[in-house]
């Protein structure tokens, strides 16, 4: 039995109070945006609502969900995460696959990760990226959201580590065999590489769902707007007029209602996939922080 | 399997052209699951880099690249004789500095109280909790947060109602908008950049501290010798590199939550850049302050690379 002062468990039962207090100061602004939301429009209207719906009602989420603009809205948002994680996870694994061969098998390969390690470092910002977007004809379609970030280095150097790892016999049984480097890369890589390529997706998904800037500035009209930048819009600006809620509704239920909605339902899918998330994030930072 | 030595040998002994024939025959599909990378980040990327020529010329879209005139260092002498240049900057160092202080202690000390807990369940459900908010988009934080401190019965003023404060308008007076942006910005990472810490301390030597225990040091002895040392040399890696940051005060966090009321103490670069360049059409300016800002940011990082190695012997290439 390990003998403790009694200073520390002094310590030790503040310590806890402290620590669950800041835990739950970090989930209790979304507690309170999910009881809002849940509330009656008097309630919320009264400020009434602390952290349990008070007249519990779907009124807003009804509200929500028969609004075409807020539909439409995330359809785009839902698009456009899953064409951009497919495209970007494609892209970068790709290369991280010829990226992953040693120098004496694929000369040449130097140079191609020199030409990705000077993006990682450099940008041109925000101006010359947005006059390269509209010159290339992407301004107001769903690429102008998906291409220029396809591109990811972090992802990319991941990737190639693992597939680095990988057994070469692997590789030289499919070679023996007769395959050529798709199929080593189709059928025998990406299927084995799946932990890894998880990992990378759902970050990947979180990005796209989380973007809200490039729709912004990308889309003229707010029809195009994918879910996180409709939401800044509405919730940030409170835009109402612009985006079509109409006022006769606005008086039945409390706008206020209604927005917590809105802004739980965008945060909904990153709940869900928390959990999952969390499995992988702690090993992937650490390993790629702490060296040695 | 190609042996190196074997395969460098038959190379040599070819004539150059079947050379270059046998590299391409033998190479062609790497170079094409390449292409499409190559190929997008020389668009999005090399091209914007290059594009930064605008900076220093009057870039006008009709006359295009070619025809727009040079200026050389015009914009950026317009920036500090702007009226609000100096304000803007001087907001931006003092929000970043700031965020750049507390988040290097904050997390620092959730980590220590946090390896004092034993409850195995405890413990779990406190990172569970304090890692979320780091996966939540500011778009998503900002309408929280614009509800919550609302002046008019949000629940931050209600709360501090029960003590008998007035309410504090958190969004709309420009000194508690700064207090407001470090805060929230503290809340929502503090738990995710703990993390580096705690594998440090997850990686120190149990027989340190039994060392430590045979020697008679108590808890706090233990962790005044064991732990801060044990953690020091990922300290100063993580305080250097932030330096790089010293610019940075926040684009996603401040354009979600301010308003005009507060531009006056909360307006920093990047929100001026995309109000003057994007909203004013004033391209050249804009991006030779979005220059300036990308030099600054790079000096820093030279620096800070350069002392990380001398402090703490670390190399990140």
């Amino acid at each position: 039995m390990r003998y403790y002062s009694n200073t520390y468990k002094v310590f030790q039962v503040f310590n806890y109070i402290f620590i669950g207090l800041l835990s739950l100061a970090c989930i209790m602004p979304l507690v309170h945006i999910l009881a809002v939301s849940l509330s009656s429009r008097d309630a919320a209207t009264a400020n009434i609502v602390n952290f349990i719906p008070i007249d519990f009602t779907l009124a807003a989420y009804k509200e929500t969900l028969g609004n075409d603009n807020f539909l439409r809205a995330l359809w785009i948002g839902v698009q456009r995460t899953v064409l951009g994680t497919v495209l970007s996870i494609g892209i970068t694994m790709m290369a991280a696959y010829s990226l992953s061969k040693e120098n004496y098998r694929f000369r040449g390969r130097n140079i191609y990760s020199w030409y990705f390690i000077v993006i990682m470092l450099f940008n041109g910002g925000l101006i010359p990226t947005y006059l390269v977007v509209s010159n290339t004809g992407l301004m107001d379609t769903i690429w102008a959201l998906v291409v220029p970030t396809a591109v990811n280095v972090w992802n990319m150097i991941l990737m190639l580590n693992f597939f680095r790892n990988l057994p070469p016999e692997l590789e030289e049984a499919a070679l023996i065999d007769g395959a050529g480097h798709f199929r080593t890369l189709f059928s025998i890589f990406i299927p084995v590489s799946m932990p890894s390529v998880a990992t990378i997706l759902l970050f990947t998904m979180v990005m796209h769902w989380n973007s809200w800037f490039d729709g912004i500035i990308y889309m003229t009209k707010i029809q195009d707007y994918p879910l996180a930048s409709f939401l800044h819009t509405i919730v940030v600006k409170e835009n109402f007029s612009e985006v079509g809620v109409d006022l006769a509704a606005l008086n039945q239920i409390s706008n206020r209602t209604v927005k917590s909605s809105q802004i739980f339902i965008g945060a909904l899918p990153i709940l869900l996939v928390y959990p999952f998330l969390q499995k992988y994030f702690v090993k992937g930072i650490v390993m790629g922080s702490v060296k040695g | 399997m190609s042996n190196p030595t074997v395969a460098a040998d038959t190379l040599k002994r070819q004539p150059k052209r079947s050379r270059f024939k046998s590299y391409i025959r033998k190479t062609w599909p790497l170079h094409v699951l390449l292409l499409p990378a190559v190929v997008i980040a020389f668009i999005y990327n090399y091209i914007p880099i290059m594009g930064i020529v605008i900076a220093f010329k009057d870039y006008k879209p009709w006359l295009g690249l070619g025809g727009s005139p040079w200026v050389g260092l015009d914009h950026f002498r317009y920036l500090f004789e702007y009226p609000d240049g100096m304000q803007i900057i001087r907001n931006t160092l003092i929000i970043a500095f700031a965020k750049i202080v507390t988040q290097m202690f904050i997390p620092v000390i959730f980590a220590l109280l946090l390896n004092e807990i034993r409850i195995k369940w405890f413990k779990r459900t406190a990172q569970t909790f304090v890692y979320l908010p780091h996966f939540l988009s500011w778009v998503i934080l900002g309408g929280i947060f614009v509800d919550i401190l609302s002046i008019r019965g949000g629940i931050v003023n209600r709360f501090l109602g029960m003590f008998g404060i007035d309410p504090i308008s958190f969004l709309s007076n420009g000194d508690w908008f700064r207090v407001t942006v470090v805060v929230s910005d503290a809340w929502k990472d503090f738990g995710f950049s703990a993390i580096i810490f705690l594998a440090a301390i997850a990686a120190t030597s149990p027989s340190l501290y039994e060392a430590a225990e045979i020697d008679g040091a108590n808890r706090w002895q233990q962790v005044i010798h064991v732990t801060l040392p044990a953690i020091t040399p990922i300290f100063i890696v993580v305080a250097t590199l932030s330096l790089g940051r010293v610019l940075d005060a926040g684009f996603d966090q401040i354009f979600n939550l301010y308003n005009p009321l507060v531009y006056n103490k909360g307006d920093i670069i990047d929100t001026f850049v995309y109000r003057v360049g994007l909203l004013g059409s004033q391209y050249s300016f804009a991006t030779a302050i979005g220059f300036f800002k990308s030099i600054i940011g790079f000096i820093m990082i030279v620096i800070s690379y350069r002392l990380a190695y001398k402090l703490a012997n670390y190399r990140i290439f």
